[in-house]
């Protein structure tokens, strides 16, 4: 398939591969955060850490639109949906994210409500032009990649005079989130959390562009490489980053040149603009309250918004108590740290939500690598992999608790 | 005293007409369509007594021989796709069922759920479909049952079909056959029928030249019984694709599964579709192909004897049976990492970013 298997080639992997090998300072730990889900799942689903040197640790981050989304949320959600006159239009991964009772949008719907998946927010506007007689609600999640094609939605909406057509938004921001998990204690003060560089967001950067980031080079001393979301750019961005923290460097790279600008894309951030503004608070899984991290309707607009019309009022639940999303979705934990996980959480029933989507580092590592937490399966994978080195202390830890390669 | 009138029956409207209740009331409408429809389409020498069941001779031989049965129900949608519908896949998807035993398919019952208002034309075009399925496979329907259900409580039509037929002698397949050492074959390209549908779904309508590959494959699987009668497993990696049937003969073998992903045969188109529309080709469901584990020393007699059936042109050994206790299936991607090809779970859904 051209312009994508040119980057997942085996070939170009292994030379970087050894390249990486090369640059790498023997002793020296390495700990990027790969912000976006789509990182994770290429890393998972491509192996790309069987490629990696031993000394490069991969932190997942928060950057799953639906693992971030708060069970509060999924229950306005539910709310809304189980109103008869309402249609709620859902990306489809939204489905299985557990709300409170047990329930789940998918649950929802086989109960009765009117609940539709559909590919964009577009898709979503044509079931209201069709079903005049209903409302029909978009439930609008995600980051700055998803947000402008919301409120394109929302503009034809308006210059059609579509009286059905309605946004229960939820759009956040990652800058926001970034910033949040940099001030947290755990990467801050305690250390907890190792964090020398960022493998920088793929689809959000196309719109943001890469100028955002210059503020968390800057100030917080951690370079960001801007990456595809394709396993060669994963490797490429990974080795920028090891360069540059080998030479003391602090700054704003971008291995994704063939999609992103300095400035973004200009047409979108105006629609945005347009559209939205900032909310004051917005609760994420995991990282709780992030002070302007999400954007509402503007009130000129409020004629389409979900929120006002059903009069939602937001009540924050905790999640399950045996559940590690929040610290796995700040970096400080490991799926496989979490009790819960692959026992009473699987993607079948997902306690949290980094098991529900693909690009949650839960669902990524049960799905593609958990058979690295078997040391006595046999793998082929070890073949080619390297045996994990004994930490900088020197202790040798037993097999079990070895740290898995792509998840450490 | 007039004589009694010869009844005049008003033919069915296959043109404009629509199911309605009374062709599934047991009253003399369902005895038209019956008669109108299935009889002719069917036609064959166990159906024309049109009894409630059919009652048929074994073949030769096959007397004190293991018979096989499996049943099967379709409720696809849309009902028409790119190369083929319904009535066509509810014959290939039983036959296959059958023939994965390594047994000849001898004969099909099929029953069908109407929904009212369903148009008269669309029923019998998948009802000759399907007879043309049947026909071309050798497999006749020899029993049948229709009902219908009030408007909203189906979705068109669902058919259901049952097949019986019977194991040669010396015959052992059987998805707990997998060994380590084993080889791992596939008879073809993967995900193609998957895509055909996908492309054709509300709302997702995208142009491909992607057909579905449904098929009866019986006839694949006489030609690969001939070269090797010691075949350990056979499976048509339907609903789920590659990735479900691999894992299920993992489990049921208690054994392990390594595919190389350079090795799994997928057309461009179908590889292209699944990469927008966020899935993986492995999870893809098929309707005309066929997995196959053997001992090492029989694969490359077996890899011959596919590649030269039509159904098994772009077949290919894919992987091989490892020793593991956790059942894994493993792929070795072509990037050069290894990961883990899990169960699909739930459905496979579109990533959003």
């Amino acid at each position: 398939m051209r312009y994508v298997d040119e980057f997942r080639d085996g070939g170009l992997a292994r030379r970087i591969a050894e390249r990486l090998a090369l640059a790498v300072e023997p002793g020296r730990r390495y700990n990027f955060m790969e912000f976006c889900g789509g990182h994770t799942h290429a890393i998972s689903r491509y192996g790309v850490t069987d490629l990696l040197p031993p000394e490069v640790n991969m932190v997942h981050g928060p950057g799953c639109p639906v693992c971030v989304l708060p069970i509060g949320r999924i229950d306005n959600a539910i709310e809304i949906a189980s109103r008869p006159e309402v249609i709620l239009c859902t990306y489809a991964d939204t489905m299985r994210v557990p709300a409170s009772g047990g329930l789940s949008l998918m649950r929802a719907k086989a109960r009765g409500a009117d609940i539709r998946m559909v590919y964009s927010a577009a898709d979503a506007l044509r079931i209201a032009r069709d079903n005049p007689a209903r409302e029909v609600v978009f439930f609008a999640i995600g980051f700055e990649t998803t947000t402008p094609p919301t409120a394109l939605a929302l503009l034809e909406a308006v210059r059609e005079g579509l009286p059905n057509f309605f946004v229960f938004c939820n759009h956040v921001l990652t800058p926001a989130a970034i910033a949040n998990i940099l001030e947290s204690p755990q990467v801050r003060a305690i250390g907890t959390v190792p964090l020398d560089g960022f493998v920088g967001p793929a689809h959000v950067s196309c719109v943001i562009g890469s100028r955002p980031y210059e503020y968390f080079a800057e100030e917080y001393r951690k370079p960001v490489v801007i990456a595809g979301f394709e396993p060669l750019d994963v490797m490429q961005a990974v080795l920028m980053l090891v360069r540059q923290v080998n030479e003391g460097r602090a700054e704003v790279e971008n291995e994704f040149t063939r999609a992103v600008t300095p400035e973004g894309n200009a047409r979108a951030k105006a629609l945005v603009a347009e559209v939205f503004e900032l909310r004051r608070s917005f609760e994420w899984r995991g990282l709780g309250e992030v002070p302007y991290s999400a954007l509402a309707i503007k009130p000129m607009y409020a004629a389409f918004d979900a929120e006002r019309r059903y009069g939602i009022a937001y009540r924050s639940v905790p999640d399950n108590k045996a559940c590690e999303c929040g610290a796995i979705l700040r970096g400080a934990k490991r799926p496989q740290d979490c009790r819960a996980f692959g026992t009473v959480c699987t993607p079948e029933n997902p306690i949290g939500s980094c098991m529900v989507s693909s690009e949650g580092a839960c669902a990524a590592h049960y799905t593609y690598g958990r058979f690295r937490d078997a040391p006595q399966a046999n793998r082929r994978g070890a073949e080619g992999a390297k045996e994990r080195a004994s930490p900088a202390g020197g202790e040798s830890i037993p097999p079990a608790h070895r740290k898995p390669t792509e998840v450490a | 005293m007039s004589a009694a009138k010869r009844d005049y029956i008003r033919p069915v409207d296959f043109r404009s007409g629509r199911v309605d209740m009374t062709h599934g009331g047991g009253g003399r409408a369902m005895a038209q369509l019956i008669e109108e429809l299935f009889l002719a389409a069917f036609d064959n020498e166990w159906l024309r007594p049109m009894n409630d069941q059919a009652v048929f001779a074994l073949p030769r031989g096959a007397d004190g021989g293991r018979m096989v049965m499996a049943t099967d129900s379709h409720v696809v949608s849309p009902l028409f796709f790119p190369g083929g519908d319904i009535g066509s896949l509810s014959v290939h998807g039983t036959v296959n069922d059958v023939a994965m035993s390594g047994a000849r398919p001898l004969y099909l019952a099929a029953s069908f759920i109407l929904e009212e208002g369903f148009p008269l034309a669309d029923l019998k075009r998948i009802v000759e479909s399907m007879a043309r399925a049947s026909r071309e496979a050798g497999v006749p329907v020899v029993t049948g049952d229709t009902k219908v259900v009030e408007q909203g409580s189906g979705d068109g039509v669902f058919i259901t079909t049952t097949g019986v037929g019977v194991v040669p002698d010396g015959v052992e397949i059987s998805g707990d056959r997998a060994r380590p050492g084993d080889q791992v074959l596939v008879s073809g390209t993967m995900g193609d029928h998957g895509v055909a549908i996908m492309s054709f779904r509300e709302n997702l309508e995208f142009e491909t030249s992607v057909r579905s590959d449904t098929a009866a494959l019986h006839r694949l699987v006489a030609a690969m019984l001939a070269a090797v009668p010691g075949i350990h497993c056979l499976r048509d990696p339907t609903r789920g694709g590659l990735a479900a049937t691999l894992n299920e003969l993992a489990r049921q073998s208690g054994v392990g599964i390594r595919i190389e992903e350079r090795a799994v045969p997928v057309r461009p188109e179908v590889s292209a579709a699944c990469e927008f529309l966020g899935l993986d080709p492995l999870y893809v469901a098929n309707e005309g192909k066929l997995v196959a584990v053997c001992a090492p020393e029989d694969a490359g007699r077996l890899l011959a004897a596919m590649r030269a059936h039509p159904l098994g042109r772009d077949a290919a050994i894919v992987g091989e049976v490892v020793a593991d206790p956790h059942c894994f299936v493993q792929m070795e991607t072509a990037f050069g990492g290894a990961r883990v090809v899990d169960w699909l779970s739930g459905e496979q859904l579109p990533r959003i970013c």
